[in-house]
């Protein structure tokens, strides 16, 4: 499905975009662009240049100053780890690293087979839960590494159901 | 009949607070007289989260703390439909943990966990919209300017420059055509006061624009508000059309001739778009880059028009200084900085979550009185205030008041509002590395110290806690501080020597143990530490397994040992065990 997408680009969804010549659309042109889509393609990129006037490198520089735009697919699974004041001086370092060693990735990387991704967010709101992680939308607080480890099992556990799931039905 | 309100600011939902709110959703099923069900904004103890509040119609009310959905039957039964209180869950209501709010004064948050946020009926019933009301039927714009003045409001985005007298200008710079902005840009790790604000009583938010727009003459405004923040949004797009809807937005508000429109801009996640030059340059869709100022956006701002900029927290204080008096406003602290300031609280401290407390309270106060002190009564070391920008006030110093002056003195910053309580487990050193990567990574680039100094700066705290600094390093620290801060364009880089230098001022020793000693006195940069396996140990293997340079040895099933001669201090033993046995010293 993803190659679809990238060989033959469809245009964004019309009523998204109310794109009405007026300056300062960029961002809100971008942003929904990778709330369609999940990310930033080159083609995407290209179809914002054409319908703005606005040229492709000044795009790629808006994009790649932001650090909400990305330019690659996110996993299935979105682990955010929260690295705000309160969760650094609880130890948020010890998750980053007891996810790296568990899932084999690192910050603004994507496991092999998609599945997850490592993303780093300042604060998040539940400092008195500090250690604290978002995995898509469930949050996970006051963690240790053996109680983290045990968490993120689970997950591979569940991608692998999944992966079953998927070769069985095929 | 009894009603059942929930805390869901994000706080509460990262709690738990939904999954409580559908459980009573389905009790409600069940028993479909028995209470009303209501959501409400943070309520500022977002330590005992998921916070529970239950009225009894006759105006007494009670709640319950760290709710889960279990718990919710029990609720049900013995306290909504048998009218007995769970005394074991209670938070407040009788002389419970009274100490929270007691020395609080809240102005900014006044309806922040008490009205729906989603509602603009409650805003309404609690004297929402009587002061824009006020201002613009009965009020010149001067006179209004005047009010502000006389509260002696400042900027409570961090720089704390008079808010009357940068309204004065924007109103007297030339121009027919003329911007509102709200910087709800909260970017400091550490730091969500703004948030709890706009997901709490957005409404406040847009009074306080409604009344600046009309004070300086301009009929748009722009909400820059961080895309990180979808609760925040949805409750500003929310209040935004119920305000439309009743007339206080759109054109001729309030019946008068005065026209007025607010528009939401999404952050796309860069700290620097909190500068003002640098957030206007974002709104118009560029890279979020400084500019050298003057002009300022008083004179010139968005798309080169005069613009005024304040933040949240400012805006919300506006109706209530319009509705009481400038002088009802500046009776509350001291000499230099008059009013109320919201804290965000974090840390080692008991109590976490929102407070607001006079201007001319001691750092002292807010720590022991009203957050209960630190968390299993450790040693208070330092609090770190101001976020990147700002710096650490050592526990000897925290007697100084709250106030613009007394805190600048110290070294650090008022700033936006983040205050971290830091114990003897924090290594400070540490904290000055933490804050200046994240400096490092948020400069835009444009200027050369800023872009190359903060990395020489960060390289220098890397090589110190890993064992390797030099006295050197401490005066190539202090220079390199001193040219970032005199050859930055913007505050971010003026300030992120901040934390290094507060540190290296009232921590000298600390820096001095790394570099000499090669030890971490906090136990906390990893590189310094001894690692040892404890009884704990199952002999399970997996640390053995994964030490990249063989120093575990044991049998299986047997207690492993660390080869002190062979260990790297890599921590992976550390992070791998499931059964909590390696313990570092």
């Amino acid at each position: 499905m993803a190659e679809q997408t990238t060989d033959k680009f469809k245009p964004f969804n019309v009523d998204l975009w109310k794109y009405d010549g007026q300056a300062g659309a960029l961002i809100p042109l971008l942003q929904s662009a990778q709330d369609t889509y999940g990310y930033i393609s080159e083609k995407a990129i290209d179809y914002i240049s054409h319908v703005t006037g606005i040229p492709s490198a000044d795009i790629y520089g808006v994009v790649t100053f932001y650090a909400q735009f990305r330019t690659k697919p996110l996993g299935k699974y979105v682990i955010k780890v929260c690295n705000g004041t309160a969760c650094h001086v609880n130890g948020a370092k010890g998750i980053a690293d007891t996810i790296n060693d568990e899932l084999n990735i690192d910050y603004d990387e994507t496991s092999d087979e998609g599945a997850f991704s490592l993303l780093s967010v300042a604060c998040i709101g539940c400092c008195s839960l500090a250690p604290v992680i978002v995995i898509n939308d469930e949050t996970y607080g006051r963690l240790t590494p053996a109680k983290l480890r045990k968490i993120l099992r689970s997950y591979k556990q569940k991608v692998k159901k999944e992966a079953q799931t998927a070769t069985d039905q095929g | 009949m009894k009603t059942v309100k929930i805390g869901l600011g994000t706080c509460g939902i990262s709690a738990g607070g939904e999954k409580v709110y559908r459980a009573f959703q389905d009790e409600l099923k069940d028993h479909p007289d028995a209470f009303v069900l209501k959501e409400t904004g943070c309520i500022g103890m977002c330590y005992r989260e998921v916070l529970v509040e239950v009225s009894n119609g006759n105006g007494t009310a009670h709640m319950y703390g760290e709710v889960t959905p279990e718990r919710v039957g029990r609720i049900i039964d013995e306290d909504i439909l048998g009218g007995a209180t769970i005394d074991e869950w209670l938070v407040s209501g009788e002389d419970r943990e009274v100490g929270f709010f007691d020395r609080q004064q809240r102005i900014v948050l006044r309806n922040c966990g008490i009205i729906d946020p989603g509602s603009i009926d409650e805003y309404i019933d609690m004297g929402g919209y009587r002061a824009a009301r006020r201002a613009l039927t009965q009020m010149k714009p001067e006179e209004v300017i005047d009010e502000v003045v006389t509260s002696g409001l400042r900027g409570r985005g961090g720089g704390g420059f008079p808010t009357g007298t940068k309204w004065k200008f924007t109103r007297q710079a030339p121009g027919d055509k003329k911007y509102i902005i709200c910087n709800a840009d909260e970017g400091d790790p550490g730091a969500f006061m703004d948030r709890s604000i706009l997901e709490g009583d957005p409404s406040a938010v847009l009074e306080g624009m409604i009344i600046a727009g009309y004070a300086i003459g301009a009929d748009e405004a722009y909400i820059y508000c961080r895309a990180e923040y979808p609760k925040a949004i949805a409750r500003l797009r929310q209040a935004i059309a119920q305000a439309r809807k009743n007339g206080f937005l759109g054109n001729r508000v309030f019946g008068t001739e005065f026209n007025f429109n607010i528009k939401i801009k999404e952050g796309a996640g860069a700290f620097v778009c909190g500068e003002e030059t640098a957030l206007i340059a974002s709104i118009e869709g560029k890279r979020g880059m400084p500019r050298f100022r003057p002009p300022f956006p008083a004179q010139s701002g968005l798309w080169g028009k005069p613009t005024n900029i304040n933040n949240v927290e400012t805006y919300a204080n506006v109706p209530w200084i319009i509705l009481n008096g400038g002088e009802a406003y500046a009776k509350y602290g001291t000499e230099d900085s008059k009013g109320t300031k919201v804290f965000a609280m974090a840390g080692k401290v008991k109590r976490t979550g929102l407070v607001e407390v006079p201007m001319g309270v001691t750092i002292n106060e807010i720590i022991f009185d009203v957050c209960g002190g630190i968390i299993d009564d450790k040693k208070f070391k330092a609090v770190q205030m101001g976020g990147p920008s700002g710096g650490c006030i050592p526990a000897s110093m925290c007697d100084i008041q709250i106030d613009y002056q007394q805190i600048n003195r110290t070294g650090a910053i008022m700033g936006s509002g983040g205050l971290v309580v830091m114990d003897e487990t924090t290594c400070m050193v540490d904290v000055a590395k933490f804050f200046l990567t994240f400096t490092q990574a948020e400069s835009c680039g444009k200027c050369t110290f800023c872009r190359i100094g903060t990395k020489r700066m960060l390289e220098i705290l890397e090589r110190i806690t890993a064992g390797e600094g030099t006295m050197e390093d401490l005066d190539n620290l202090d220079e390199l501080s001193e040219q970032i801060r005199a050859a930055s364009l913007c505050g971010l880089g003026q300030t992120a020597p901040n934390p290094v230098l507060t540190t290296l001022k009232y921590f000298r020793e600390e820096y001095e143990t790394h570099i000499k000693e090669k030890k971490c006195p906090a136990h906390v940069c990893s590189t310094l530490l001894t690692y040892t396996i404890n009884e704990k140990c199952t002999g399970c293997t997996v640390c053995k397994t994964a030490c990249p340079t063989d120093a575990i040895f044991g049998e299986k099933k047997t207690v492993h040992m660390i080869d002190q001669n062979k260990c790297i201090k890599c921590g992976k033993c550390f992070t791998v065990c499931r059964f909590d046995a390696v313990v570092k010293d």
